[in-house]
């Protein structure tokens, strides 16, 4: 490493210096793919329902933008431009593939939940932008932070709105019941009271309504996210 | 030497090179992974045998770990019918020959005519009685649905039943695998065939007269999913009933 850095001239910088560590921070907040850049909604919308489907994909994008940022800034001095969003495309590929096939194999269940959004994943907009705007031009250490920010940036979104449609839709977190047991004639808990789960909320136009409402927050809360028009 | 790296030959040379390393990667992750993946399929499998012969509160007891162990438990043999009802294997050795026919596979396969299918059969001993399940395969709304209906010692009223879905919609089709619709064949004294052991057809109705005989409430909103479950139902269980008519006489 330091011998490249002396050809090169590149001033040493250490491994989380305070701009890598704005790599993984700012995608988590300020730049947020979904909620600011407002990448990869399909996906958001659709695996939501339950918190630990949300968990599963959220660590499969984080494991394909991380992987799939590294592989392609270490090829992007040797990637023919012509070709380029080929390659990357089977980059993205290779990886959802890898994803989904350790998925069947040891996680079963989740897989099934999860269905075609695992092989979906390669359309995540947030995956062919980042490896575009970001692996093409840097090296692979910041690609990799980069990768697991965005990453990370959407799994943290995904899980939040999971966790609203979870609680309110079905009342329980991470499948365990937080409200009691609604199944008729032996309920215990808030739904003893009359309490009863919102439909609503299992159905996919809810999940748009709370993303909608988490920008909503989110920039009010941040006047440099208000556009000025 | 610099290479080129915008000439035509680096570009296939280059493409070449990683269609041939991507393709070799996931081919051996693929076959690392395909015992695995199998056995995970064989163990669903025996979860939705058991579905159909246990209640609710005793399949909760029952999971990926404990499957296998329940299933060898409780199935004791297997039948292998003809599309007529003629029995291809019977037994013990009829167990294994039931279990390893893929009936998803031979309904969507268009090479094996109608009357070539398999229709295996399961039959459990549960608190000494002899109980036979029998599987079902049929198409829903937007992709397969199957279950798995369990048939008392009378050879003709339904005592259990299991069904599944591919994707159907949450909250409308996707119901059938709920509760309170199984409970409707199941409590309701449906019978698959009459006293003469002749086939009985099921009917799904919208009326609310599931009370009825061989009459079942279908689901609100789910009118093209509950018709398939009654497809499914009536197409599948034709043979069985010869097998039942012919062992009781």
């Amino acid at each position: 490493m330091s011998e490249v850095q002396s050809k090169t001239k590149a001033p040493s910088e250490p491994l989380f210096s305070k701009k890598n560590r704005k790599l993984i921070t700012d995608p988590l907040t300020d730049n947020n793919p979904v909620t600011v850049q407002v990448l990869g909604i399909c996906s958001a919308l659709a695996i939501t329902v339950k918190v630990e489907t949300a968990v599963v994909m959220g660590a499969s994008v984080i494991f394909v933008t991380a992987l799939g940022n590294l592989v392609i800034s270490l090829l992007r001095n040797i990637m023919p431009s012509r070709i380029r969003i080929i390659v990357q495309l089977v980059v993205a590929a290779a990886l959802v593939i890898v994803v989904n096939e350790i998925l069947k194999a040891f996680l079963p269940d989740v897989s099934e939940q999860l269905s075609v959004f695992v092989g979906l994943i390669i359309t995540n907009c947030i995956i062919m932008g980042r490896f575009e705007a970001y692996a093409m031009a840097n090296k692979p250490w910041p690609s990799l932070l980069d990768g697991i920010g965005n990453g990370a940036g959407y799994a943290g979104l995904l899980i939040i709105v999971a966790a609203v449609r979870e609680l309110f839709g079905s009342g329980s977190l991470y499948g365990f019941k937080v409200f009691g047991n609604a199944i008729p004639g032996s309920e215990t808990g808030l739904y003893t009271m009359g309490y009863v789960n919102n439909n609503l909320v299992i159905l996919p136009p809810m999940a748009l309504i709370i993303v909608g409402i988490i920008i909503w927050v989110q920039r009010s809360r941040n006047k440099s996210l208000q556009e000025s028009h | 030497m610099a290479i080129n790296k915008e000439s035509n030959v680096y570009t296939i040379v280059f493409a070449t090179i990683m269609v041939v390393v991507v393709g070799g990667v996931l081919a051996f992750l693929s076959l690392s992974l395909k015992d695995k993946q199998e056995a995970n399929g064989r163990v669903k499998k025996k979860i939705e045998i058991l579905s159909a012969l246990l209640s609710a509160d005793e399949m909760s007891k029952i999971d990926r770990t404990n499957a296998e162990e329940k299933y060898e438990e409780y199935i004791k043999e297997g039948v292998l019918l003809t599309s007529t009802g003629t029995v291809v294997k019977e037994g013990v050795e009829g167990k294994e020959a039931a279990f390893g026919v893929d009936i998803k596979g031979e309904y969507k396969n268009k090479n094996i005519a109608v009357k070539d299918r398999q229709y295996p059969m399961f039959i459990a001993q549960k608190d000494g009685k002899t109980l036979y399940i029998i599987p079902v395969i049929g198409k829903g709304l937007w992709g397969p649905i199957w279950g798995n209906l369990c048939i008392s010692e009378d050879m003709r009223s339904i005592s259990g039943a299991s069904f599944g879905h591919q994707g159907e919609t949450p909250g409308l089709g996707a119901e059938i695998s709920q509760g309170f619709f199984v409970d409707r064949w199941t409590k309701a004294n449906e019978v698959i065939a009459d006293e003469s052991g002749e086939f009985v057809p099921f009917e799904i109705v919208k009326d609310g007269t599931g009370a009825n005989p061989n009459k079942i409430d279908g689901i609100t909103g789910g009118t093209i999913t509950s018709k398939g479950v009654e497809e499914m139902v009536n197409r599948c269980l034709v043979p069985y009933t010869v097998y039942f008519k012919t062992k009781k006489s």
